[in-house]
Protein backbone atom coordinates (compact mmCIF):
# COMPACT_ATOMS: atom_id res chain seq x y z
CA UNK A 1 0.00 0.00 0.00
CA UNK A 2 0.83 3.40 -1.27
CA UNK A 3 1.44 6.56 1.35
CA UNK A 4 -1.91 8.56 0.93
CA UNK A 5 -3.31 11.51 2.99
CA UNK A 6 -6.90 11.01 3.87
CA UNK A 7 -9.33 12.80 5.75
CA UNK A 8 -12.56 11.89 7.80
CA UNK A 9 -15.66 14.04 8.07
CA UNK A 10 -14.10 15.39 11.50
CA UNK A 11 -10.86 17.05 9.82
CA UNK A 12 -8.50 14.68 10.63
CA UNK A 13 -6.19 13.80 8.47
CA UNK A 14 -4.80 10.01 7.83
CA UNK A 15 -1.34 8.73 5.97
CA UNK A 16 -1.53 5.12 5.96
CA UNK A 17 2.25 3.76 6.13
CA UNK A 18 1.26 -0.23 6.08
CA UNK A 19 -0.19 -1.14 8.69
CA UNK A 20 0.32 2.10 10.90
CA UNK A 21 -1.99 5.33 10.41
CA UNK A 22 -0.34 8.79 11.74
CA UNK A 23 -3.08 11.45 12.64
CA UNK A 24 -3.23 14.40 12.83
CA UNK A 25 -5.73 17.59 11.85
CA UNK A 26 -6.73 19.14 8.71
CA UNK A 27 -5.10 22.88 8.04
CA UNK A 28 -9.24 23.56 8.13
CA UNK A 29 -9.57 22.37 11.45
CA UNK A 30 -6.59 24.19 12.79
CA UNK A 31 -8.08 27.46 11.95
CA UNK A 32 -11.42 26.94 13.11
CA UNK A 33 -9.32 25.69 16.49
CA UNK A 34 -7.55 29.05 16.50
CA UNK A 35 -4.39 28.66 18.25
CA UNK A 36 -3.62 25.82 20.26
CA UNK A 37 -2.28 25.90 23.73
CA UNK A 38 -2.15 22.47 25.16
CA UNK A 39 -2.77 19.22 23.63
CA UNK A 40 -3.42 16.37 25.54
CA UNK A 41 -1.44 13.15 23.64
CA UNK A 42 -2.75 9.63 24.60
CA UNK A 43 0.14 7.41 25.99
CA UNK A 44 1.97 4.98 23.45
CA UNK A 45 0.87 1.73 24.30
CA UNK A 46 -3.24 2.71 24.97
CA UNK A 47 -6.23 0.80 22.77
CA UNK A 48 -8.57 3.03 20.34
CA UNK A 49 -11.72 2.82 19.06
CA UNK A 50 -12.41 3.59 15.82
CA UNK A 51 -14.48 7.08 16.36
CA UNK A 52 -13.29 7.65 19.96
CA UNK A 53 -11.73 10.76 21.36
CA UNK A 54 -8.11 9.20 21.77
CA UNK A 55 -6.49 12.94 21.44
CA UNK A 56 -7.73 16.76 23.04
CA UNK A 57 -6.69 19.70 21.62
CA UNK A 58 -7.31 23.10 23.70
CA UNK A 59 -7.34 26.63 22.56
CA UNK A 60 -7.19 30.01 25.14
CA UNK A 61 -11.05 28.99 24.36
CA UNK A 62 -11.96 26.01 23.69
CA UNK A 63 -11.76 21.88 24.09
CA UNK A 64 -11.85 19.69 21.16
CA UNK A 65 -11.76 15.70 20.96
CA UNK A 66 -9.57 14.17 18.22
CA UNK A 67 -11.43 10.95 16.57
CA UNK A 68 -9.58 8.00 16.38
CA UNK A 69 -10.08 6.88 12.20
CA UNK A 70 -8.85 3.42 12.91
CA UNK A 71 -9.06 1.22 15.65
CA UNK A 72 -5.79 -0.19 17.00
CA UNK A 73 -3.04 0.33 19.48
CA UNK A 74 -1.31 3.68 20.14
CA UNK A 75 2.66 3.21 19.06
CA UNK A 76 3.84 6.69 18.74
CA UNK A 77 2.90 10.29 19.93
CA UNK A 78 4.52 13.58 18.93
CA UNK A 79 5.68 14.64 21.96
CA UNK A 80 7.21 17.91 20.67
CA UNK A 81 3.31 19.11 21.18
CA UNK A 82 3.89 18.67 24.77
CA UNK A 83 6.38 22.00 24.42
CA UNK A 84 5.42 23.21 21.69
CA UNK A 85 1.09 23.24 20.93
CA UNK A 86 1.42 25.51 18.09
CA UNK A 87 3.05 23.32 15.68
CA UNK A 88 -0.57 21.52 14.96
CA UNK A 89 -1.47 25.60 13.97
CA UNK A 90 1.37 26.34 11.91
CA UNK A 91 2.40 22.82 10.44
CA UNK A 92 -1.08 20.65 10.61
CA UNK A 93 -0.09 18.28 7.94
CA UNK A 94 3.34 17.93 9.09
CA UNK A 95 5.07 18.87 12.25
CA UNK A 96 2.10 18.72 13.79
CA UNK A 97 1.01 15.53 13.87
CA UNK A 98 -0.57 14.18 17.19
CA UNK A 99 0.25 10.10 17.30
CA UNK A 100 0.27 7.20 14.93
CA UNK A 101 -2.22 4.07 15.65
CA UNK A 102 -1.40 0.31 14.67
CA UNK A 103 -3.93 -1.67 13.00
CA UNK A 104 -4.68 -4.90 12.95
CA UNK A 105 -5.27 -5.87 9.60
CA UNK A 106 -5.48 -3.81 6.56
CA UNK A 107 -6.31 -0.12 7.40
CA UNK A 108 -10.43 0.28 6.28
CA UNK A 109 -10.20 3.38 4.73
CA UNK A 110 -13.24 3.18 2.02
CA UNK A 111 -15.36 6.20 3.62
CA UNK A 112 -12.46 8.07 3.71
CA UNK A 113 -11.94 11.03 1.69
CA UNK A 114 -9.07 12.16 -0.43
CA UNK A 115 -7.72 15.43 -0.66
CA UNK A 116 -10.16 16.70 -3.38
CA UNK A 117 -12.66 15.18 -1.81
CA UNK A 118 -11.95 17.05 0.96
CA UNK A 119 -11.87 19.87 -0.74
CA UNK A 120 -15.44 19.47 -1.78
CA UNK A 121 -16.80 18.30 1.44
CA UNK A 122 -15.78 21.83 3.31
CA UNK A 123 -17.36 23.62 0.42
CA UNK A 124 -20.63 22.38 2.39
CA UNK A 125 -19.48 22.65 6.01
CA UNK B 1 -31.47 36.58 17.74
CA UNK B 2 -30.94 40.24 18.07
CA UNK B 3 -27.79 42.12 16.55
CA UNK B 4 -26.68 45.83 17.47
CA UNK B 5 -26.15 48.65 15.56
CA UNK B 6 -22.69 47.43 14.68
CA UNK B 7 -23.60 43.72 13.37
CA UNK B 8 -22.98 44.57 10.09
CA UNK B 9 -19.23 46.29 11.01
CA UNK B 10 -18.82 43.03 12.82
CA UNK B 11 -19.31 40.66 10.09
CA UNK B 12 -17.33 43.04 7.62
CA UNK B 13 -14.46 42.58 9.67
CA UNK B 14 -14.75 39.03 9.48
CA UNK B 15 -16.01 38.07 12.83
CA UNK B 16 -17.12 34.85 14.13
CA UNK B 17 -19.95 35.37 15.39
CA UNK B 18 -21.83 33.84 18.50
CA UNK B 19 -25.44 33.62 20.19
CA UNK B 20 -24.87 35.37 23.44
CA UNK B 21 -27.47 35.95 25.54
CA UNK B 22 -29.90 36.19 22.65
CA UNK B 23 -27.50 38.50 20.84
CA UNK B 24 -25.41 37.88 17.80
CA UNK B 25 -22.44 39.02 19.00
CA UNK B 26 -18.49 38.68 17.90
CA UNK B 27 -16.79 36.23 19.88
CA UNK B 28 -13.04 37.51 17.92
CA UNK B 29 -11.56 38.85 15.18
CA UNK B 30 -7.56 38.82 14.29
CA UNK B 31 -7.57 35.67 17.16
CA UNK B 32 -8.31 35.58 20.69
CA UNK B 33 -4.37 35.54 21.64
CA UNK B 34 -3.58 38.42 19.61
CA UNK B 35 -6.69 40.60 20.65
CA UNK B 36 -6.02 39.80 24.08
CA UNK B 37 -2.88 41.04 23.59
CA UNK B 38 -3.57 44.33 21.86
CA UNK B 39 -5.49 45.40 25.03
CA UNK B 40 -2.97 44.81 27.62
CA UNK B 41 -0.12 46.36 25.30
CA UNK B 42 -2.14 49.36 23.00
CA UNK B 43 -6.28 49.68 22.49
CA UNK B 44 -9.16 47.49 21.76
CA UNK B 45 -12.64 48.93 21.29
CA UNK B 46 -15.46 46.15 22.25
CA UNK B 47 -19.30 46.19 21.27
CA UNK B 48 -21.33 45.97 24.32
CA UNK B 49 -24.30 46.80 23.31
CA UNK B 50 -25.99 43.61 24.57
CA UNK B 51 -25.63 44.63 27.76
CA UNK B 52 -28.76 46.50 29.70
CA UNK B 53 -29.22 50.18 30.90
CA UNK B 54 -32.31 51.11 33.08
CA UNK B 55 -32.89 54.50 33.99
CA UNK B 56 -34.13 55.09 37.45
CA UNK B 57 -35.65 58.38 38.32
CA UNK B 58 -38.00 60.22 40.94
CA UNK B 59 -38.24 60.79 44.65
CA UNK B 60 -37.89 56.96 45.70
CA UNK B 61 -35.31 55.85 43.36
CA UNK B 62 -32.14 56.15 45.99
CA UNK B 63 -34.53 53.95 48.43
CA UNK B 64 -35.07 51.69 45.75
CA UNK B 65 -31.84 50.85 44.76
CA UNK B 66 -30.14 50.54 48.37
CA UNK B 67 -33.17 48.53 49.11
CA UNK B 68 -32.48 45.75 45.89
CA UNK B 69 -28.24 46.32 46.08
CA UNK B 70 -25.77 45.74 48.57
CA UNK B 71 -23.84 48.57 48.10
CA UNK B 72 -24.58 51.69 49.75
CA UNK B 73 -25.98 54.20 46.99
CA UNK B 74 -26.39 57.53 49.32
CA UNK B 75 -22.88 57.81 49.04
CA UNK B 76 -22.70 58.72 45.34
CA UNK B 77 -22.48 61.99 43.99
CA UNK B 78 -23.47 62.74 40.83
CA UNK B 79 -20.92 62.00 38.30
CA UNK B 80 -19.65 58.95 40.28
CA UNK B 81 -20.34 54.93 39.96
CA UNK B 82 -19.94 51.87 42.05
CA UNK B 83 -20.07 48.41 41.78
CA UNK B 84 -22.79 46.19 43.60
CA UNK B 85 -24.84 43.31 43.94
CA UNK B 86 -28.65 42.30 42.64
CA UNK B 87 -29.18 40.39 46.28
CA UNK B 88 -32.25 37.46 46.85
CA UNK B 89 -33.34 37.12 50.35
CA UNK B 90 -31.09 33.88 50.33
CA UNK B 91 -27.89 36.27 49.84
CA UNK B 92 -27.09 35.11 46.42
CA UNK B 93 -26.24 36.80 43.32
CA UNK B 94 -29.15 38.20 40.99
CA UNK B 95 -26.63 40.28 39.35
CA UNK B 96 -23.36 41.90 39.54
CA UNK B 97 -24.39 45.46 38.20
CA UNK B 98 -23.14 49.11 38.18
CA UNK B 99 -25.00 52.28 39.52
CA UNK B 100 -24.00 55.18 37.88
CA UNK B 101 -25.48 58.46 39.58
CA UNK B 102 -26.64 61.07 36.89
CA UNK B 103 -28.43 64.28 37.79
CA UNK B 104 -31.76 62.72 37.24
CA UNK B 105 -31.51 60.09 39.60
CA UNK B 106 -29.57 56.43 38.40
CA UNK B 107 -28.23 54.39 35.76
CA UNK B 108 -28.05 51.07 36.14
CA UNK B 109 -25.98 48.78 34.02
CA UNK B 110 -26.53 44.96 33.69
CA UNK B 111 -25.31 42.07 32.15
CA UNK B 112 -26.86 40.86 28.96
CA UNK B 113 -28.62 37.63 30.06
CA UNK B 114 -30.15 39.30 32.92
CA UNK B 115 -31.82 42.21 31.31
CA UNK B 116 -35.10 40.92 31.52
CA UNK B 117 -34.46 39.45 34.88
CA UNK B 118 -33.08 42.10 36.54
CA UNK B 119 -35.90 44.43 35.21
CA UNK B 120 -38.64 42.38 36.60
CA UNK B 121 -37.21 42.35 40.10
CA UNK B 122 -36.49 46.29 40.32
CA UNK B 123 -39.61 47.06 39.40
CA UNK B 124 -41.65 44.09 41.80
CA UNK B 125 -39.41 46.26 44.52
CA UNK B 126 -39.98 49.78 43.10
CA UNK B 127 -40.87 52.27 46.00
CA UNK B 128 -43.71 55.14 45.49
CA UNK B 129 -43.03 57.65 43.23
CA UNK B 130 -39.95 55.92 41.04
CA UNK B 131 -39.83 55.37 37.45
CA UNK B 132 -37.81 52.34 36.05
CA UNK B 133 -36.80 52.72 32.18
CA UNK B 134 -35.46 49.91 30.18
CA UNK B 135 -33.41 52.42 27.91
CA UNK B 136 -31.38 49.01 26.79
CA UNK B 137 -33.09 48.96 22.90
CA UNK B 138 -32.12 52.81 21.91
CA UNK B 139 -28.49 52.83 23.68
CA UNK B 140 -25.81 51.32 21.91
CA UNK B 141 -22.27 50.80 24.47
CA UNK B 142 -18.40 50.48 23.02
CA UNK B 143 -15.74 49.90 25.16
CA UNK B 144 -12.17 51.23 24.73
CA UNK B 145 -9.49 49.78 26.58
CA UNK B 146 -6.20 49.45 27.03
CA UNK B 147 -2.76 51.59 27.78
CA UNK B 148 -3.58 54.00 24.62
CA UNK B 149 -7.41 54.33 25.48
CA UNK B 150 -7.69 57.75 26.85
CA UNK B 151 -4.99 59.09 24.12
CA UNK B 152 -7.72 57.58 21.84
CA UNK B 153 -11.07 58.81 23.46
CA UNK B 154 -9.39 62.11 23.72
CA UNK B 155 -8.52 62.43 20.25
CA UNK B 156 -11.92 61.35 19.06
CA UNK B 157 -14.20 62.79 20.82
CA UNK B 158 -11.87 65.64 21.51
CA UNK B 159 -12.00 66.54 25.40
CA UNK B 160 -9.67 65.57 27.78
CA UNK B 161 -9.91 63.02 30.08
CA UNK B 162 -7.36 63.97 32.39
CA UNK B 163 -9.57 64.63 35.48
CA UNK B 164 -12.09 61.81 34.86
CA UNK B 165 -11.25 59.34 38.03
CA UNK B 166 -11.70 55.99 37.82
CA UNK B 167 -15.19 54.86 38.47
CA UNK B 168 -16.16 57.82 37.14
CA UNK B 169 -18.02 59.98 34.71
CA UNK B 170 -18.77 62.41 32.40
CA UNK B 171 -21.57 63.79 29.31
CA UNK B 172 -19.84 65.11 26.40
CA UNK B 173 -21.89 66.14 23.61
CA UNK B 174 -21.47 64.68 20.28
CA UNK B 175 -22.45 66.26 17.59
CA UNK B 176 -25.18 68.23 19.93
CA UNK B 177 -26.14 65.21 21.72
CA UNK B 178 -25.27 64.33 25.01
CA UNK B 179 -23.49 61.07 25.36
CA UNK B 180 -22.60 59.36 28.41
CA UNK B 181 -18.22 58.62 28.79
CA UNK B 182 -17.25 56.44 32.35
CA UNK B 183 -13.55 54.84 33.41
CA UNK B 184 -14.40 52.00 33.87
CA UNK B 185 -13.86 48.55 32.23
CA UNK B 186 -13.70 44.90 32.82
CA UNK B 187 -10.19 43.99 31.61
CA UNK B 188 -7.72 45.36 34.36
CA UNK B 189 -6.36 47.71 32.47
CA UNK B 190 -7.28 51.75 32.02
CA UNK B 191 -10.17 52.04 30.03
CA UNK B 192 -13.58 53.29 29.18
CA UNK B 193 -17.10 52.64 28.87
CA UNK B 194 -19.37 55.04 26.32
CA UNK B 195 -23.12 54.88 25.97
CA UNK B 196 -24.81 57.17 22.91
CA UNK B 197 -27.60 56.65 20.68
CA UNK B 198 -28.05 53.87 18.37
CA UNK B 199 -27.59 56.36 15.39
CA UNK B 200 -24.13 57.03 16.09
CA UNK B 201 -23.35 53.65 16.35
CA UNK B 202 -21.11 53.31 13.16
CA UNK B 203 -19.73 56.35 12.78
CA UNK B 204 -18.09 56.55 16.17
CA UNK B 205 -17.15 52.80 16.23
CA UNK B 206 -15.14 53.76 12.57
CA UNK B 207 -13.78 56.92 14.58
CA UNK B 208 -12.24 55.09 17.06
CA UNK B 209 -10.62 52.33 14.59
CA UNK B 210 -9.44 55.24 11.95
CA UNK B 211 -8.15 57.45 14.57
CA UNK B 212 -6.88 54.21 16.26
CA UNK B 213 -4.64 53.08 13.74
CA UNK B 214 -1.30 54.56 14.71
CA UNK B 215 -2.02 53.37 18.28
CA UNK B 216 -2.65 49.98 16.65
CA UNK B 217 -6.15 49.41 17.87
CA UNK B 218 -7.64 46.36 16.88
CA UNK B 219 -11.59 45.07 17.85
CA UNK B 220 -11.93 42.50 20.56
CA UNK B 221 -14.58 40.10 20.65
CA UNK B 222 -15.83 38.15 23.55
CA UNK B 223 -13.75 35.68 23.52
CA UNK B 224 -10.56 38.02 24.74
CA UNK B 225 -13.09 40.42 27.02
CA UNK B 226 -13.37 36.36 28.98
CA UNK B 227 -9.36 36.03 29.55
CA UNK B 228 -8.76 39.62 30.11
CA UNK B 229 -11.52 39.70 32.49
CA UNK B 230 -10.31 36.34 34.33
CA UNK B 231 -6.49 37.55 34.39
CA UNK B 232 -7.78 40.91 36.39
CA UNK B 233 -9.54 38.44 38.55
CA UNK B 234 -12.69 40.02 38.33
CA UNK B 235 -16.31 37.14 38.18
CA UNK B 236 -18.34 36.56 35.44
CA UNK B 237 -22.04 36.47 36.14
CA UNK B 238 -23.63 32.64 35.58
CA UNK B 239 -19.99 31.11 35.91
CA UNK B 240 -17.82 32.69 38.70
CA UNK B 241 -21.05 34.03 40.75
CA UNK B 242 -25.03 33.34 40.77
CA UNK B 243 -28.21 32.93 42.82
CA UNK B 244 -26.82 30.68 44.85
CA UNK B 245 -23.38 32.34 45.71
CA UNK B 246 -23.79 35.02 48.32
CA UNK B 247 -20.89 38.44 47.49
CA UNK B 248 -19.22 37.63 50.91
CA UNK B 249 -18.54 33.97 49.39
CA UNK B 250 -17.27 35.87 45.73
CA UNK B 251 -14.89 38.04 48.08
CA UNK B 252 -17.14 41.07 47.21
CA UNK B 253 -17.44 42.08 50.47
CA UNK B 254 -16.39 45.55 50.30
CA UNK B 255 -19.86 45.99 47.99
CA UNK B 256 -21.92 45.24 50.73
CA UNK B 257 -22.79 47.49 53.44
CA UNK B 258 -24.45 45.96 56.27
CA UNK B 259 -25.32 48.81 58.41
CA UNK B 260 -27.57 50.09 56.08
CA UNK B 261 -31.33 47.46 55.18
CA UNK B 262 -31.21 45.72 51.39
CA UNK B 263 -32.97 42.73 50.79
CA UNK B 264 -30.33 39.28 52.18
CA UNK B 265 -29.24 41.69 54.56
CA UNK B 266 -30.33 39.19 57.33
CA UNK B 267 -28.11 36.25 55.63
CA UNK B 268 -25.52 37.90 54.90
CA UNK B 269 -25.10 39.63 58.69
CA UNK B 270 -25.33 36.24 59.73
CA UNK B 271 -22.65 34.79 57.59
CA UNK B 272 -20.22 37.70 58.19
CA UNK B 273 -20.78 36.94 62.03
CA UNK B 274 -20.20 33.23 61.71
CA UNK B 275 -17.85 33.18 58.61
CA UNK B 276 -18.48 31.84 55.44
CA UNK B 277 -17.84 28.05 54.39
CA UNK B 278 -16.46 28.50 50.99
CA UNK B 279 -14.70 31.44 49.24
CA UNK B 280 -14.35 32.12 45.92
CA UNK B 281 -10.65 31.48 45.23
CA UNK B 282 -7.74 31.91 42.23
CA UNK B 283 -5.55 29.00 41.11
CA UNK B 284 -2.63 28.82 38.54
CA UNK B 285 -1.99 25.55 37.50
CA UNK B 286 1.19 23.73 38.79
CA UNK B 287 0.86 20.29 36.39
CA UNK B 288 -0.08 20.38 32.50
CA UNK B 289 -3.77 20.51 31.73
CA UNK B 290 -6.42 23.57 31.34
CA UNK B 291 -8.91 24.28 34.19
CA UNK B 292 -12.35 24.52 32.55
CA UNK B 293 -15.38 25.50 34.12
CA UNK B 294 -17.28 23.03 36.05
CA UNK B 295 -14.27 20.30 36.70
CA UNK B 296 -13.65 19.21 40.08
CA UNK B 297 -11.65 20.37 42.61
CA UNK B 298 -10.05 17.79 44.94
CA UNK B 299 -7.37 18.27 47.98
CA UNK B 300 -3.96 16.55 47.47
CA UNK B 301 -5.65 13.30 49.11
CA UNK B 302 -8.29 12.93 46.47
CA UNK B 303 -11.32 14.53 48.96
CA UNK B 304 -13.41 16.32 45.99
CA UNK B 305 -14.38 19.50 47.53
CA UNK B 306 -15.56 22.11 44.64
CA UNK B 307 -15.80 22.72 41.00
CA UNK B 308 -13.71 25.44 38.81
CA UNK B 309 -16.20 28.39 37.70
CA UNK B 310 -13.64 29.75 35.08
CA UNK B 311 -10.63 28.35 33.66
CA UNK B 312 -8.53 29.18 30.47
CA UNK B 313 -4.60 29.34 29.25
CA UNK B 314 -3.85 32.82 30.33
CA UNK B 315 -2.42 34.66 26.99
CA UNK B 316 -0.23 37.63 29.29
CA UNK B 317 1.00 34.49 31.42
CA UNK B 318 1.26 31.59 28.74
CA UNK B 319 -0.22 29.54 31.58
CA UNK B 320 -3.21 27.69 32.65
CA UNK B 321 -5.11 29.75 35.36
CA UNK B 322 -8.73 29.48 37.18
CA UNK B 323 -11.37 30.19 39.91
CA UNK B 324 -13.51 28.08 41.90
CA UNK B 325 -15.15 27.75 44.78
CA UNK B 326 -13.47 26.03 47.67
CA UNK B 327 -14.20 25.43 51.70
CA UNK B 328 -12.16 27.86 53.90
CA UNK B 329 -9.72 25.61 55.47
CA UNK B 330 -8.54 24.98 51.66
CA UNK B 331 -8.66 28.36 50.52
CA UNK B 332 -4.95 30.13 51.96
CA UNK B 333 -2.99 31.28 49.66
CA UNK B 334 -0.29 28.83 48.66
CA UNK B 335 -2.82 25.37 48.99
CA UNK B 336 -2.63 23.05 47.15
CA UNK B 337 -5.11 21.65 45.64
CA UNK B 338 -6.07 19.30 42.36
CA UNK B 339 -8.55 19.99 39.49
CA UNK B 340 -9.47 16.67 37.69
CA UNK B 341 -8.77 17.36 34.11
CA UNK B 342 -10.61 14.35 31.91
CA UNK B 343 -8.82 10.80 33.68
CA UNK B 344 -6.26 13.32 35.03
CA UNK B 345 -5.15 15.24 38.35
CA UNK B 346 -3.40 18.06 37.97
CA UNK B 347 -1.70 19.96 40.91
CA UNK B 348 -2.92 23.97 41.24
CA UNK B 349 -1.56 26.47 43.70
CA UNK B 350 -4.16 29.15 45.40
CA UNK B 351 -2.62 32.40 44.73
CA UNK B 352 -3.26 35.57 46.36
CA UNK B 353 -4.85 38.88 44.43
CA UNK B 354 -4.52 39.00 40.89
CA UNK B 355 -3.47 36.81 38.29
CA UNK B 356 -0.90 39.65 36.95
CA UNK B 357 1.14 41.40 39.05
Amino acid sequence: MSEKLLYTKEHEWVLVKGNIVRVGISDYAQNELGDIVFVDLPSVGDVVEEGEGFAVLESVKAVSDVYAPVSGKIVAVNEALDDSPELVNESPLEQGWIAEIEIDGPAQTGDLMNEQEYAEYLKGV
Amino acid sequence: MKTTPLTARHRALGAKMVDYAGFEMPVQYSGLVDEHLTVRSKVGIFDLTHMGEFELTGPGALDTINMVASNDASTLQVGEIQYTCLTNERGGIIDDILVYRTEQGFLLVVNAANTAKDYAWIEQHLKPATQLVDRSPELTLIAIQGPKSAALVEEVLDLSVADLKNYTFMEPSYKGVNVLLSRTGYTGEDGFELYFPNSFAEELWDAFLNQGEKYGVKPIGLGARDTLRLEARMPLYGNDIDEDTTPLEAGLGRFVKLQKDFIGREVLLKQKEEGVQRKLVAFTMVDKGIPRQGYPILTLDGQQIGAVTSGTHSPSLDHPIGMGYVPVDSAKPETEIQVQIRKKLARAKIIKGRFLT
